[in-house]
């Protein structure tokens, strides 16, 4: 667990992946963690502002506000999910195809059965997510193949049933009923409802993995997978059930989109995936593993998108738009070697010291 | 994990293999090797697949194929981009289909692999979006550009009272029509309305999320903003659909080019007028009819030469290969609900 410090340097010292070592360890990593956290809140923040600055309707208008809040809600869904694997050193790049596939399912839903109660179908929609993510972690976790190849080939897959099934359909905003139309855009106090189940989501997961012995276990696998088996943790178990769990919530952000967007198309999601994963980047998710917070990913979610609002305001051209996209995962990532060499370095002076 | 690269090449091997089968997804590749005649291979290949805009010109285009005898395919890409629409273009040549119905998501990129088709025998036709002159036989352009321009500038000014800010959403940056429309529309605002100004051009990338987005970006960085014009099917639906949902509901108004079946419940909530498309059933029809025109030797297309397009009616071909479908059609509350596509 030690090895969680050193952010995304997973080998130096990894010791035993013991999971709960106390307080003392979870309260040192909460707060080496943290600051990362807060670096990227604090970006948000000045983002926000900037832009605010620039055109007060992008906070103060009753538009700019909700908008403000709910747009990242599809991109929180998935950057938890995709934040649970990533800690178990795996990655799912299915989630933009599983999310099609869900969107999809619940415009036809709505179609082929008239009058389907609206929670039904997001209950479908959850489970064909998580039978999809059950398909990928059975492959990765027994197929101990890597998660890279897998998911990269479900991808591919996942999207040909998807236009398979739709053929050249496509589900338009005349084909769902308005009030499942309504809770896209539903405002609870001004929050948006969307909104708030995201950040409900976003905060089951981190007390999941924060308090839960399996999730603290997640932790201890990405860390160091030889060990963690050794310690005699059920890695494919844990494995399986993270992959699971990001298809579910891939499953919930397809029937989200549904109710925000209105149309579903052929290119729903397409190229989403590579977002959640820029997004628990940024938020100081480690790529290789056994570090990082849901939160950091939540909030490098909200970071990705609201960058991508904001420019247009702040008059960056379109075209420019993604490379500062690129900048600012270039830029984490960056980041995170520096301060990993950093630490590692500390530790080699109090070794030697 | 050396142990395991078989397996996993397998998987890959496999699973990419089983893509490719679901996508492809064409028909029986019974092409008569390009020998003319009545019972040619016509190929559709739109810009992507999923587009209901595409999906109409496809079933006007199986009208037509019905009509005059023969096999209809359609086929194409998830996205609409140039590279993805090459391989296709390659297996119909390979295929030795009798003519290529194509709307091109690239005007100079998808040269050289026409050359190759036209090469091996396959006339190829452009529909909606078409590629350099060279590269192909004819080209059936929906109206003439300035015609659509035209229409949505019209549309729009009767929209917001003929003085004001407005902005257009767009497709690609790099959409071959949509820019000579803007291009044009540009001209028609300073020749016929001086007091509107075009304060922005965005581009949506004919993607729902992205067009959507855009259009909030567009209200916020311009409080101003009295219309919209988005003219492909993809943007004004999801800019429709975020306006319905605004506080600008009514305030800015929307106009473009969109399908009715698309734009129905918008305008049914008033949150737009009136809209403008050529109807794509029938351009599909059109380019069959030229297609197998040019198959059977009647056209070569060439500047004059004449053909008949079934329940069209006769058309010519015009400058540089052209073939024009007509005036396109304006929809609104009293129309809409006598078509479906």
């Amino acid at each position: 667990m030690s090895a969680t410090l050193t952010k995304s340097a997973p080998t130096p010292g990894a010791g035993g992946g013991t999971p709960g070592r106390g307080a003392a360890v979870r309260g040192a990593l909460g707060g080496a963690l943290r600051s990362r956290e807060i670096a990227v809140a604090v970006v948000l923040l000045v983002v926000v502002a900037v832009a605010t600055v620039r055109n007060d309707s992008f906070l103060l208008s009753a538009d700019g506000w909700r908008d403000l809040l709910l747009t990242p809600s599809i991109l929180l869904l998935l950057a938890a999910g995709q934040m649970m694997v990533i800690v178990t050193r795996s990655v799912d790049l299915s989630v933009g195809s599983t999310m099609a596939l869900t969107a999809y399912l619940t415009g036809r839903l709505f179609i082929d059965v008239p009058g389907i109660p609206i929670i039904v179908v997001v209950l479908a929609g959850v489970a064909l997510g998580a039978v999809l993510g059950l398909v990928n972690g059975v492959l990765v976790a027994y197929g101990q193949v890597p998660a890279l190849v897998i998911t990269l080939g479900t991808m591919y897959v996942y999207r040909g049933i998807m236009l398979t099934w739709a053929g050249s359909d496509r589900i338009n905003a005349g084909d769902m009923p308005s009030g499942f139309l309504a809770l896209g855009t539903k405002q609870v106090l001004t929050i948006p409802l969307l909104t708030i189940v995201a950040v409900a989501v976003v905060a089951v997961v981190g007390y999941y993995l924060h308090t839960a012995r399996s999730g603290r276990e997640l932790y201890a696998i990405g860390s160091d997978p030889d060990a963690a088996k050794l310690y005699g943790l059920k890695v494919p178990t844990r494995v399986l059930t993270a992959f699971v769990l990001c298809g579910a919530l891939a499953g919930l952000a397809g029937v989200v989109h549904a109710a925000r967007y209105g149309t579903v198309s052929s290119g729903v999601g397409n190229g989403i995936e590579l977002q959640a994963v820029g997004a628990a980047v940024i938020g100081g998710v480690a790529i290789f593993g056994g570090s990082g917070t849901v939160w950091g990913a939540a909030i490098g979610a909200v970071l990705l998108v609201t960058i991508n609002r904001a420019l247009p305001i702040l008059g960056i051209p379109d075209f420019w738009q993604r490379a500062v996209v690129g900048a600012l995962i270039l830029g984490a990532v960056v980041l995170d070697r520096v301060l990993a060499l950093r630490q590692s370095r500390k530790y080699d002076e109090e070794r030697e010291g | 994990m050396k142990f395991h690269s078989k397996r996993a090449t397998t998987l890959v091997a496999l699973t990419l293999a089983a893509s490719a089968a679901l996508t492809a997804c064409g028909g029986d590749d019974g092409g008569s090797g390009g020998g003319g005649g009545d019972d040619a291979t016509i190929t559709f290949l739109p810009k992507n697949l999923g587009n209901p805009y595409f999906d109409a010109s496809s079933t006007g285009g199986q009208n037509a194929v019905d009509a005059f005898g023969g096999s209809f395919e359609e086929v194409g890409p998830t996205e609409a981009t140039p590279d993805a629409q090459v391989p296709f273009i390659n297996t119909a040549a390979q295929q030795g289909v009798g003519a290529l119905v194509i709307s091109a998501n690239d005007p100079t990129a998808l040269g050289d692999a026409l050359e190759e088709a036209r090469d091996a025998g396959v006339k190829v036709v452009t529909f909606d979006s078409d590629v350099d002159a060279e590269y192909r036989d004819v080209f059936i352009n929906q109206a003439s550009a300035e015609g659509i321009a035209k229409a949505q500038v019209d549309l729009v000014a009767e929209q917001i009272g003929g003085e004001g800010e407005v902005a257009i959403l767009s497709a690609a940056a790099n959409a071959t029509n949509q820019n000579a429309w803007i291009d044009l529309m540009e001209e028609e605002l300073a020749a016929s309305y001086p007091d509107i100004e075009l304060v922005e051009t965005v581009y949506g990338d004919d993607d729902d999320q992205t067009s959507f987005d855009k259009t909030a970006a567009l209200l916020q960085t311009h409080p101003n903003l009295k219309g919209i014009i988005s003219p492909t099917t993809v943007g004004i639906a999801a800019a429709a659909r975020y306006l319905s949902t605004s506080d600008f509901k009514g305030q800015v108004a929307l106009t473009g080019l969109g399908t009715p079946d698309q734009m129905r419940p918008f305008i049914e909530d008033g949150t737009v007028t009136a809209f403008a498309l050529w109807n794509p059933e029938e351009l599909g029809y059109l380019a069959a009819y030229a297609a197998h025109a040019l198959i059977d030797g009647d056209i070569t297309g060439e500047e004059g030469d004449t053909f008949e397009a079934g329940d069209l009616g006769e058309y010519t071909v015009g400058e540089n290969g052209e073939v024009i479908l007509g005036e396109p059609t304006v929809f609104n509350a009293d129309n809409i609900d006598d078509f479906s596509f």
